[in-house]
């Protein structure tokens, strides 16, 4: 059995599956729980100064359904905890008392004054706390106040920020970014030349679920109002991927230690993160949807993954397809796939073709001698990878290497010598040779 | 209750009321909302679709299952409806396992199909509960169609010759409108008086007068219809039923599978029906299948069906011959009867077994059973009664017509059971409706 046992900044926990700040880290009794279900650590949620913020009193969750009422995305409008702050300081270390193997990090947002995060880092230490991890990322709320995402969107204040929280703090500092950004790298670096030791990514994104179709006010409301939320669950996985992937492949940001977090919900998603350059994973929205007993999938599910890749630990799936991103221009451009369709496993369903036919390159036959049947027409196919996308029946349509001979759309001879836009000749810009 | 002593058979009460009501009550209760959106969800949206091709009356099926996911519900019932305007009743009586569901692609994927005739309902069945008028009429073109016969056919071919702006009087010779749908379908198929409601809903358009109790031949002609319209539409199914052609066809106890469903769904109080003891039905279409299943489920003790080929040979198709086993029904395959059992009034009835023989054609052999019967059904078949169709090219006991329903008369089209090609199947005889209507139009806008 592999080890998955992690260490990320130093902190100990026996798997990488920590629950993020949140709903579901906000008491004593929640975080119990999760523990005793078995999740490696948890993020406590945001704490701030005292007396604490309010919430509203109604809706503050929506969702983007499936007709099956799969939970596809997920949206909030709580802000960060609602309690006294030395309940939560009691609690976390009680915590930490009862749970001396698991991860515990605070999470912490605080109004943007030196004095303040001075005066309340050492009190959030002294709970026995592994770290701290800073909010930058709340897009709700908090923003408004000049908190939150208000400071992840400005990369002098990150590194101001946690400047002031490193000359204080004796255990790791953690920034927490928002996705609500052009580009992720300037705040990751800032991060960074601020003396972080780690980011963790993404926050939630600016969002309005829908309007109600009977009362033509979003949904929902409070009273008749609404305002944008924080969106999550599976639908932003591949938001949050490409900016983990975007600082793990930049130089200026490679060497920072990164905590994936966005739509994590099955072991296949805890995967992508760590192999596009995650040191572990954050949890939310799933454990909301389905309750801590998820953790029994991600933790045996990644377990078993890594035994069948004959990797002893995480560590050395973490960063592994990293490499294989890169930018557009770098593509090779002589390279030529073309779509197959398995005849044995198609049922006819003309998706393929439809898709094609209407809104790609006219490569897939409807009718063959009469009959209703759906075939690649090579002379046609630009690999497009539409027709795999919208089959219904998994593995029946593939992609082709096509190596050798006549690329039979273009006439031309496949040249295996990799070229990309870089030197090609349509480019203006190109390099010349 | 059954009696344990033997009594006069046939005889009624054999179940209580509240037993009835539960043996008639749908075979297929309705999806729920949630249902709906999943069943729904699994439609692939195909391409060209197999379901669409496969459905006589030709309705876009991913299209108004789409319209149930996105809560469309009206406008999935219009894709419905304006194809086949009774949609309500073919989600109800189609045999959906050998057109649209067999079709499906998802047969070949995981081998369950969508429930496409259940979906059909879900979106229908809002229209028809609150009344909702989908359709309008067309400018008065001025010219007037008559219907000879108030089922699928005609009303289908009455409804769309309306919408086209044409005024019509349909003669139905019942003393409702519906045909089949209001007399000849099992109970259980279409409760809360549905038959109606769908009648009800089609006459809603407007420009459609019904005139009940009336037949040709008895009360008009075709050629006095020829006189006074400007088109004919003969939707008159087959009015006359089969014989045995053996003695003792007319003893006490030996009955039209047709009559007595007629009865039995015109009844107020079904459990005031008389109901034999042991039930002998004749025949392997739809109508056995229907007589010995409510039969049954009226309280007969024994239920058998007699067909003289196989199973596959049945006009019934695999569904409905399990739903008779499963309800009890014991289905006999390969028997003609031989002779009736009894005085004035019959007890039994023989069987000889049949088999094909070296020509391939079906015989009797010296192999022979009897079957005791207080009651036996005939459900072998009707036709077309000879009066009606005078001056109509007829082959094999059917109106001869084109794909545009055309007769041999260059004013008269006809559809549904009575015409050539014709399957007996509701959707068909709605499909002919539509076609001969369109083909009416074109006819009277020349």
């Amino acid at each position: 059995m592999a080890n998955l046992t992690s260490e990320y900044l130093g902190i100990r926990s026996p798997n990488p599956f920590w629950l993020a700040s949140a709903p579901p880290t906000d008491k004593a009794y929640n975080v119990n729980r999760a523990f005793e279900a078995g999740w490696g650590g948890a993020v406590w949620k945001t704490l701030g100064e005292d007396p604490p913020i309010v919430n509203v009193n109604g809706p503050r969750y929506s969702t983007l359904h499936s007709n099956e009422r799969r939970v596809i995305g997920f949206n909030n409008i709580e802000l960060i905890t609602d309690r006294p702050l030395q309940t939560n300081l009691d609690e976390i270390r009680q915590i930490k008392r009862d749970w001396p193997d698991r991860a515990l990090v605070v999470s912490v947002m605080l109004p943007m004054d030196e004095q303040t995060w001075a005066k309340y880092i050492p009190m959030i230490e002294d709970t026995g706390a592994d770290g701290l991890e800073l909010n930058f990322g709340c897009p709700h709320g908090m923003s408004e106040r000049g908190m939150g995402a208000a400071v992840g969107q400005v990369p002098e204040y990150i590194q101001m920020v946690a400047e002031w929280c490193k000359k204080v703090a004796t255990v790791p500092v953690i920034v927490k970014l928002t996705p609500n950004v052009a580009n992720i790298v300037p705040p990751a670096k800032a991060a960074k030349d601020g003396g972080a030791d780690g980011v963790s990514l993404i926050n939630t994104i600016n969002s309005i679920m829908r309007v109600d179709y009977d009362t033509l006010t979003m949904y929902p409301t409070t009273d008749g109002m609404g305002t944008h939320g924080g969106y999550c669950g599976e639908a932003v996985k591949p938001i949050a991927l490409n900016m983990v992937a975007e600082i793990a492949r930049n130089p200026d940001t490679a060497d920072l230690p990164l905590s994936g977090i966005g739509g994590i919900t099955n072991w296949r998603d805890a995967v992508d993160f760590l192999a596009l350059g995650a040191s572990n994973v954050q949890v939310c929205t799933a454990a909301m949807v389905y309750g801590f007993k998820i953790i029994d999938d991600l933790v045996d599910g990644l377990s078993a993954f890594l035994d069948d890749k004959g990797m002893a630990s995480v560590s050395a799936l973490v960063g592994a397809a990293v490499p294989s991103v890169t930018d557009w221009q770098y593509l090779n451009l002589n390279y030529v796939e073309k779509a197959v369709i398995d005849q044995d496993l198609c049922i006819s369903c003309g998706r393929c073709h439809i898709v094609c036919e209407d809104t790609s390159h006219q490569a897939i036959t409807h009718t063959v001698n009469g009959e209703r049947h759906f075939e690649v027409i090579d002379e046609e196919c630009i690999g497009c990878n539409l027709c795999v996308c919208v089959c219904p029946v998994d593995g029946c349509i593939t992609m082709r290497p096509v190596t050798d001979g006549i690329d039979a759309r273009t006439g031309e001879k496949i040249n295996t010598e990799k070229a990309n836009w870089t030197t090609h000749p349509n480019n203006p810009m190109r390099k010349q040779g | 209750m059954v009696s344990t002593k033997r009594s006069q058979e046939p005889q009624s009460s054999r179940l209580s009321k509240a037993e009835i009501e539960d043996n008639f009550g749908d075979l297929h209760p309705p999806l729920s909302r949630s249902e709906a959106l999943i069943e729904a969800d699994r439609c692939y949206f195909c391409y060209d679709a197999p379901c669409t091709t496969a459905c006589p009356t030709g309705i876009d099926i991913p299209g108004f299952i789409q319209k149930i996911r996105s809560d469309n519900i009206r406008g999935s019932a219009y894709t419905i409806l304006r194809e086949n305007i009774m949609g309500g009743m073919c989600a109800r009586v189609c045999p959906t396992e050998v057109l649209c569901e067999e079709a499906c692609v998802r047969n070949l994927h995981e081998e369950k199909p969508v429930s496409i005739g259940l979906l059909q309902r879900f979106a229908t069945d809002p229209v028809f509960e609150q009344a909702t008028q989908l359709f309008s009429r067309a400018d008065a073109s001025g010219r007037k169609v008559a219907v000879v016969g108030g089922g699928p056919a005609g009303l289908s071919c009455a409804h769309r010759l309306a919408t086209l702006g044409h005024d019509v009087v349909v003669f139905n010779r019942d003393s409702k409108p519906g045909g089949l749908n209001e007399y000849g379908i099992a109970a259980y198929k279409t409760i809360d008086d549905f038959a109606q409601k769908e009648v009800d809903y089609i006459l809603s358009i407007g420009g459609i007068e019904v005139r009940n109790d009336v037949a040709m031949g008895d009360d008009f002609t075709l050629q006095q219809l020829r006189d006074d319209y400007d088109a004919v539409f003969l939707g008159i199914g087959l009015a006359a039923v089969n014989e045995l052609g053996m003695d003792g066809d007319d003893m006490t106890g030996v009955d039209n599978a047709i009559e007595y469903i007629a009865e039995l769904r015109q009844a107020d109080d079904k459990s005031a029906l008389p109901v034999g003891r042991n039930v002998v039905v004749i025949g392997g279409g739809m109508t056995a299948i229907d007589i010995a299943v409510q039969s049954k489920r009226l309280g007969a003790e024994r239920v058998d069906i007699v067909y003289r080929r196989g199973p596959d040979q049945m006009g019934a198709s695999r569904y409905e011959q399990e739903l008779a086993q499963t309800s009890g029904v014991t289905i006999h395959h390969w028997a003609r009867p031989l002779r009736l059992h009894g005085g004035g009034k019959v007890t039994s009835i023989e069987f000889a077994r049949t088999s094909f023989d070296d020509k391939g054609k079906l015989k009797a052999t010296k192999d022979t059973f009897v079957l005791d019967a207080d009651v036996v059904f005939k459900a072998i078949g009707q036709r077309l009664a000879d009066d009606d169709v005078v001056d109509l090219k007829v082959q094999h006991g059917r109106i001869v017509v084109d794909d545009s329903q055309a007769t041999s008369l260059a004013d008269v089209w006809a559809g549904g059971d009575c015409v050539t090609g014709g399957d007996d199947l509701t959707v068909s005889a709605v499909q002919h409706g539509k076609v001969a209507a369109i083909a009416i139009d074109t006819y009277l806008r020349k």
